[in-house]
């Protein structure tokens, strides 16, 4: 089975919210939220400074305290993919995956369920890219399978130094920042 | 240095976390006032003491019924998607404390009704002349009353071990991330129910016995908090971040003041002085208990939310 992930080169991201404005038109994301948003990360001190420019979304992790947590089964892990994605006809609003994301990814739809990121499942099930992948203008995202060695995603991982958000809250993110 | 910009502004997601509002602390304080209630019932009936003139037991399960409607109806309050409640009794989910809840909330109704129904209020019984029936059935079987006892005690406890439990799985809030989260709340649903109980007590010599409960469940809760702070303190970075919320942080003030001192320290000296009749039995001291009770369920859902691995870089 497929465990899809993302590789986003920082070289090439100028933050330019084109992944942003992708996800929002194409998920119908409402005013006001975000299920995919831009961190500037600046380290160091003048004048030996860096920057990293991330586009940042739900991290699909291995471990899911979000799913975990949900007393309905609203989330859930989908076949395809291993993606991590809600049921909105069986989440209640209770909001604990909310509370249990580290990422602070999700939020509550004004429908009044928990959403977040779905990599666009609608799209690749169609073999479709997501859509914050297909319209980045510097083709800084990458997606894939991270269990298939000859994926583009994994062949990056193996060849780039990269690193994952946040790996010390332990829940295996599947998302890589190529450094 | 470091310094983070981000573009994301999700309503009750940042700057920080607030997406659990008043409901889920009110919930929180009063399922553990019921747990506690439930325990000093069940154990009044297992041990005899219900045999007594004015024993406060059959009080307790209309004032329990009623506080636990209170705290189901804030915690449907708080749900997003109202009308979809249902879902949480078409399946149970092993890993998640909230469906290990909605269970327990619904196991635990009918054990307080057995209790209730060994004396039912005058109001109900008035309309109900039936229920004197199971009630002398209840009182000719020893066993089952004791049962009525131990399943009280039973689901008191795991009630309140919950509401503990039910924030302390969450790894992604550091303050919750504690094992003492369960037996602070368990302790304290055990002291604000004592302190309630004593202050509505007709018995004296119950009124003392719980007075002298409750000392000791204050000075327990006492030794359960600082054990919270040393745990996180002791642990990781993000850990101690948030130790410091409550220590010195933003949350310091309200934690010190209307927690320790008000909830816990002053209330606990003069019902000490109280059982030592240095001075009368007073309800300001139960009513600083139940206050401090439910600041402190506020201020560690507040704080909760406000921990972060994030912010242990930034605080």
């Amino acid at each position: 089975m497929a465990r899809f992930g993302m590789v986003i080169d920082t070289k090439k991201c100028v933050g330019c919210m084109d992944c942003v404005v992708a996800c929002k038109t194409e998920n119908n994301v409402p005013e006001g939220y975000n299920r995919d948003w831009i961190v500037t990360v600046t380290n160091g001190k003048f004048p030996d400074t860096t920057l990293e420019i991330q586009s940042q979304r739900c991290n699909h992790c291995d471990n899911t305290p979000c799913v975990s947590c949900c007393p309905t089964g609203a989330s859930h892990i989908h076949d395809v993919g291993n993606v991590v994605l809600v049921d909105h006809e069986m989440c209640i609003g209770c909001k604990a995956c909310v509370a249990a994301c580290p990422y602070d990814a999700r939020f509550i739809h004004p429908d009044g369920y928990a959403d977040k990121c779905t990599f666009c499942i609608h799209r690749v099930e169609k073999g479709e890219l997501p859509a914050c992948v297909s319209v980045c203008p510097t083709h800084c995202m990458y997606f894939g399978d991270l269990d298939d060695p000859n994926s583009e995603v994994s062949k990056l991982l193996a060849s780039r130094k990269n690193h994952p958000l946040m790996p010390e809250a332990g829940t295996s993110p599947r998302i890589f920042y190529l450094i | 240095m470091q310094e983070l910009t981000t573009t994301r502004h999700n309503l009750h997601i940042d700057p920080t976390m607030t997406v659990w509002g008043w409901e889920i602390p009110v919930y929180l304080f009063l399922g553990g006032l019921v747990a506690g209630m439930m325990i000093i019932s069940g154990y009044f009936i297992f041990s005899q003491r219900y045999k007594k003139t004015n024993c406060v037991t059959y009080v307790l399960p209309i004032i329990s019924i009623v506080l636990l409607s209170i705290g189901m109806f804030s915690l449907f309050l708080d749900l997003e998607h109202k009308l979809y409640v249902w879902r949480l009794y078409t399946t149970f989910r092993i890993t998640s404390p909230m469906s290990w809840g909605a269970w327990i909330l619904i196991l635990v109704y009918p054990v307080i009704v057995a209790n209730l129904l060994m004396d039912p209020p005058k109001f109900i019984a008035n309309k109900f002349p039936q229920l004197q029936k199971v009630k002398d059935y209840i009182h000719q079987r020893p066993m089952l009353i004791k049962n009525i006892g131990v399943g009280n005690m039973l689901l008191g406890g795991m009630l309140g071990v919950y509401t503990g439990v039910l924030l302390s799985t969450m790894g992604s809030r550091p303050l919750w991330n504690s094992s003492m989260l369960w037996v602070l709340f368990l302790v304290s649903g055990l002291s604000t129910a004592a302190a309630f109980v004593h202050m509505i007590a007709a018995n004296v010599e119950e009124r003392e016995l719980l007075a002298k409960a409750d000392n000791g469940f204050l000075t327990i809760e006492l030794f359960v908090l600082a054990l919270l702070i040393i745990g996180l303190s002791t642990s990781s970075a993000v850990h101690i971040s948030a130790a410091k919320l409550l220590v010195s942080g933003i949350f310091a003030p309200a934690f010190w003041v209307f927690v320790v001192g008000l909830g816990v320290v002053i209330p606990l000296i003069i019902q000490l002085n109280a059982v030592n009749h240095k001075i009368k039995h007073t309800p300001i001291a139960p009513i600083l208990v139940i206050i401090g009770g439910l600041i402190l369920r506020f201020i560690i859902v507040q704080a909760g939310q406000y921990s972060h691995y994030l912010n242990a870089h930034f605080k």
